[in-house]
Formats: C-alpha cells, sequence, structure tokens
C-alpha cells in the first residue's frame, strides 16, 4: 500500500507525519472530510459528519503541537460509533427513537480521545441500538461492505467498519455485545478488538445489554488498535461496572517473539456451517503462527453450542429493561398528538423502534415474566456459567484461542432479512466471550471469493497486550491487512468506481 | 413451548409497543422462532450450578454519601418533547 498517500496511512503513521511536519493535522482532516463528501453516498458508513468542529479541533491541535504541548492522540482524525454520545453532536444509536437527540454531555470515552487530542470527523453508522449483525436494521439505512457493495458489511459496527476499510476514518470506536466489533472487523478486512468486561467505560455508551456490552477500538492494524485502547481503556467511577485495574501501554509487548506461545484451537469452532474457504484460511493463519514458534493445542469448549440460545435470553432481558427509559417523556421521539399517557408509551416505542428491536425486547419480557423467569432466565445464567468456566479450564493450558471470528464471509443484503435465528447465528463464534466477559479481536488472515476473512484471537481477562502482540507479529509476516478494496488506496477516487 | 398471538398481544401490552395488525401474525412467528432457539437450553444439565450474573462476579461498588453532581436540569430539560416551569409534561393522567 502506497502510504505517500494521505488516507493509506496508519494511526502510527500519522502520528509520525504530525511530529515530523510532514502535514499539518488540518491538512489530513481536510483530506478525509473530502474522502467522506466524495464517497459516503456510497457507503453510508457515517449517520453525521462533524466538518466544522473537526476542522476546529484540527486547528486546536496545530496550534497545541506548535507549542510543544501534544497529547498522545493530539491532532489524529478518528470516528465515534453513533453509539457514544457526544456533548452538542445528535447521537441517534442508529434509531429514530434518538433521531432528535442531542446528549448535554460526553462519553467517557469520547471525553478520553478529547483529551488525547483527537480529531472527530464524525458519527457512524450502525445496526440500531445495536442490535443487528449486517447494518441493515439502520434507521438510516444499510452501510455498504467497500470489497462488494452487495454485501453487508456486517454489524453492529458496520459504518465504522466500513469508514476504516474504505479509508474514510484511518481508526474508529466501536462496540461488542455478542460480537458487534469482531464481526464487521472479520467481513470488512480490518483490525478490531473487544476488550475484557470493565476495561473501558460505559459511561454515556447507550445500553443495549449491561453486562455484555463492551467499547473498544477498530483499526487497519493491531499497533493502531493498541493506540486507541492505550486512550479508551482505564478505569471510571461513572460506570460501576468499571473494572479498577492498572493500564499497561499496549504497544509495549508488540514486538515481543511468539517463541513457545500456546494456540489453542477449540474443535467445537471447525465444525458444520464453517464456510471451507474460511476455514482454509484460518487453517493457514494458524500454520504461520507455528512458523513464527507458537504451538497449537487442540481443545474442546463443550458448551459452546449453547452460546447463542444463552445469549438470545440474556441480551433481550437486559434489554428489555434497558430500553424501558425510551417512553416519550424526557428525551428522543415522542408520538403526534397521544390522547392519554398509555397511548404516548405505546405509540412512541411502536413507532420509535424497528422490527428487530421490537422483537427483541419482546423476547426480553417473555423471558422474564412471572412463570417463565426460572425456566429461561436463571437457565440462561447458569448455562453463562458453564460456558465461562470452559475458558477458564482451556486457560489452564494454552495462552489464547483461535479460530475463525464469522462462520462465512459478507452476505448479500436481504440473504438473512426475514430469519432472525440465521442472522443470530452469524455470532456462533463469538458470542460465548461476551458471556464469560472474554477479550477477542479479529484480524485480516485472507479471501475467499475476494471477500475478507478474520482470524479470531481470544484472550484471557485482561490479557489484550499479549493479543495484540500476536496480532501484530502475524501482522509482520503477513499483508491481509494491507490489501484495500480496489480502488480505494488510488488518490482522487471518485463514488461508484469500486462497482 | 408455543407461543400464539394472544401472548404477542399481552407482551407487546407489558412492554408498552404498539404491534400494527398488520404485522402481528409475523412477529408472533418470529418470536416463536427465537423461542424455539433459547429453548435448546433446556438440553443443559445445570443441576447445582450458580447462576451467573455478571462476568467477573463483580458486586456493586460504593461510595461516600456526598453530593457529587451539579444540577443540570436545564440542559435535559432542553431536549424534552414538552416542559413548563421546570417539569416534563406529558398527557393528563388524572381528570
Amino acid at each position: 500500500m502506497n502510504n505517500s498517500i494521505m488516507h493509506n496511512k496508519t494511526i502510527a503513521d500519522i502520528i509520525a507525519g504530525l511530529d515530523s511536519g510532514e502535514f499539518t493535522s488540518v491538512e489530513i482532516t481536510q483530506h478525509y472530510l473530502k474522502r467522506i463528501q466524495q464517497l459516503d453516498s456510497t457507503y453510508n458508513s457515517y449517520i453525521t459528519v462533524n466538518e466544522a468542529s473537526a476542522l476546529a479541533q484540527a486547528e486546536a491541535a496545530d496550534k497545541r503541537r506548535a507549542e510543544g504541548n501534544a497529547p498522545a492522540f493530539c491532532g489524529v482524525p478518528i470516528a465515534h460509533k453513533d453509539i457514544f454520545c457526544t456533548n452538542g453532536v445528535r447521537t441517534s444509536c442508529g434509531s429514530k427513537m434518538l433521531d432528535n437527540f442531542v446528549p448535554p454531555y460526553d462519553a467517557t470515552v469520547v471525553e478520553n480521545f478529547a483529551r488525547a487530542g483527537a480529531v472527530i470527523l464524525g458519527k457512524t453508522n450502525m445496526d440500531e441500538f445495536a442490535m443487528g449483525s449486517s447494518n441493515e436494521t439502520s434507521f438510516y439505512g444499510p452501510v455498504k461492505n467497500p470489497w462488494d457493495i452487495n454485501t453487508v458489511p456486517g454489524g453492529s459496527s458496520g459504518g465504522s467498519a466500513t469508514a476504516v476499510a474504505a479509508h474514510l476514518a484511518p481508526g474508529a470506536t466501536a462496540t461488542d455485545t455478542g460480537g458487534s466489533i469482531r464481526q464487521p472487523a472479520a467481513l470488512c478486512g480490518i483490525t478490531g478488538l473487544k476488550p475484557t468486561y470493565g476495561r473501558v467505560s460505559r459511561w454515556g455508551m447507550i445500553a443495549f445489554a449491561s453486562s455484555l456490552d463492551q467499547g473498544g477500538p477498530m483499526a487497519r492494524t493491531a499497533e493502531d488498535c493498541a493506540l486507541m485502547l492505550n486512550i479508551m481503556a482505564g478505569f471510571d467511577p461513572k460506570d460501576s461496572t468499571s473494572i479498577d485495574q492498572g493500564v499497561p501501554d499496549y504497544t509495549e509487548n508488540l514486538n515481543q517473539s511468539l517463541e513457545g506461545l500456546k494456540v489453542g484451537v477449540p474443535k467445537e469452532y471447525f465444525e458444520e456451517g464453517l464456510n471451507p474457504g474460511t476455514e482454509q484460511a484460518v487453517r493457514d493463519a494458524l500454520a504461520e503462527l507455528e512458523k513464527q514458534g507458537a504451538t497449537l493445542v487442540s481443545i474442546s469448549l463443550p458448551h459452546t453450542k449453547l452460546a447463542v440460545p444463552a445469549y438470545y435470553v440474556i441480551a433481550p432481558a437486559e434489554a428489555s429493561a434497558n430500553l424501558s427509559r425510551f417512553d416519550g417523556a424526557r428525551y428522543g421521539y415522542r408520538c403526534e398528538d397521544p390522547k392519554d399517557l398509555r397511548d404516548m408509551y405505546m405509540r412512541t416505542r411502536g413507532e420509535g423502534f424497528g422490527d428487530e428491536v421490537k422483537r427483541r425486547i419482546l423476547v426480553g419480557a417473555y423471558c422474564l415474566s412471572a412463570g417463565y423467569y426460572d425456566a429461561y432466565y436463571r437457565k440462561a445464567q447458569q448455562v453463562r456459567r458453564l460456558i465461562k468456566q470452559d475458558f477458564v479450564d482451556a486457560f489452564e493450558t494454552v495462552d489464547v484461542i483461535m479460530g475463525p471470528t464469522a462462520p462465512t464471509p459478507a452476505f448479500e443484503f436481504g440473504a438473512k432479512g426475514n430469519d432472525p435465528v440465521a442472522m443470530y447465528l452469524e455470532d456462533i463464534y463469538t458470542i460465548a466471550t461476551n458471556l464469560a466477559g472474554l477479550p477477542g479481536m479479529s484480524v485480516p488472515c485472507g479471501f475467499v471469493d475476494n471477500k475478507p476473512v478474520g482470524l479470531q484471537i481470544i484472550g484471557n481477562y485482561f490479557d489484550e497486550s499479549r493479543m495484540l502482540n500476536v496480532a501484530h507479529q502475524f501482522q509482520q509476516t503477513t499483508d491481509w491487512h494491507q490489501q484495500a478494496p480496489e480502488g480505494i488506496e488510488v488518490e482522487g477516487i471518485k463514488a461508484g468506481d469500486t462497482e | 413451548m408455543t407461543i400464539e398471538r394472544a401472548d404477542i398481544e399481552k407482551l407487546a401490552e407489558l412492554a408498552r409497543i404498539e404491534i400494527n395488525e398488520a404485522t402481528i401474525a409475523e412477529t408472533t412467528q418470529s418470536i416463536a422462532d427465537v423461542l424455539a432457539l433459547v429453548d435448546q437450553l433446556q438440553a443443559a444439565d445445570t443441576e447445582g450450578v450458580e447462576p451467573m450474573a455478571h462476568p467477573s462476579d463483580a458486586v456493586q461498588r460504593l461510595r461516600a454519601d456526598e453530593v457529587t453532581e451539579s444540577n443540570h436540569r436545564d440542559d435535559f430539560q432542553a431536549i424534552a418533547p414538552a416542559t413548563e416551569a421546570g417539569l416534563y409534561l406529558v398527557p393528563k393522567v388524572i381528570d
């Protein structure tokens, strides 16, 4: 990839270029804004573009740098998933319910990037309330996968993934409740990391399923994810589930050798349902790591098949409680001319939520309702412990666990639209790590029919440094992460050229 | 476990979500499909397993009983659908 072209630069390149004076933050910000304006009508990866405020932030960043007072991300442009509240900037969560919602405060993640001097290009598209694996549930329309605009980018962080893959942002924040960082990263050929539950503050991140939601970075390389995680991670007293544990410098161990690394390969992740091309790409990636000195260890995670069923009790149950706040009384959408309070609730929620969100609220209400609680919710929480124990046992003998991120490469729009259960199975390899609270990553590892494949790396609790080290070393001897969709890396391209 | 139209109507009432007459059959079917998926849980042997509510089994952190927030009422109400004299307005509940 020609990295003398501005939009091919990684975040690490951008920091170096700003430091050396090769270009200014205003220059690179203008470059990205122009690209977004030219190309994003094709991809629909942004819901809101912050042209004026991004330029003001870039000017301020250049000034700080000139004064010799540049924090870590000073002048680096990134995008935020539209689930993170941004003070004074509409935060829709991909929903009609919040189409008019302008938060009066910043999420902690947003505040952290502001403090680090980042420039915010805009807010990225997503499945409504992060519920989806294809970005087709967004109120703002589907996002197109830059590798093939007839296919989905994955979800729910499909806007962030596409923005990074189409070089409309060098990095973007995202969230992952059941695979929403890793699966779109896989389908769009980029690198994404879901940290350990409690590592990144959830404060100001609109809640879907509170015991599963976790924010994390998406970028083109593991090194860039490490740089972003340095800004995102940390204890936050405002999030009651944030964990008070020191944050290492995630770039520190990137260059360690993989000699002696024990990689667990779960047999359950290579059974029926896995695309043969995807399997081949993942097996080749594992062989590559063996060449670098890693040892593959065959392991079993016996409760894998129960992860999706357990998730579709726990996540909807938590969602039904979390989304009860959208009632038309205090902010967001309110239906026209409600005739009484009940009518206001019923129509506000009936009109403001899309089909998938309604479906999950109803499933959650069912699982929590009198007479069914023990059979569904309690049972799912017991299974959740069994799933966690599978991983705890595995990590007694291995350092990381690897397999495919998603069972297939990107699929066409509408392919699974009418079958929620088929869509839910998209996350079959990612959901268990959310239930266990473990960190997981997806790294590009090949192609099937010119569509990217992701290698999943699951780490032990708070072992993000090691995962990033493994991913970075893999990216030193492979160039899958440097591939770009046709037309993306060249200069001055027009929308539609990628078809 | 079979789920019927009447169950969906009851759930929609509990969750305060209006469901269109035209889509109720489809909604019922798709929720039945999801519940069939989650019914796979019933096969799991969970005898004696403690339910797990939180990945790291953390408990609620306590803090000193002090005022930490300042008053943001005007900011919050600036984005409300309807307010008056610092109160949120909703349709009349009592005649």
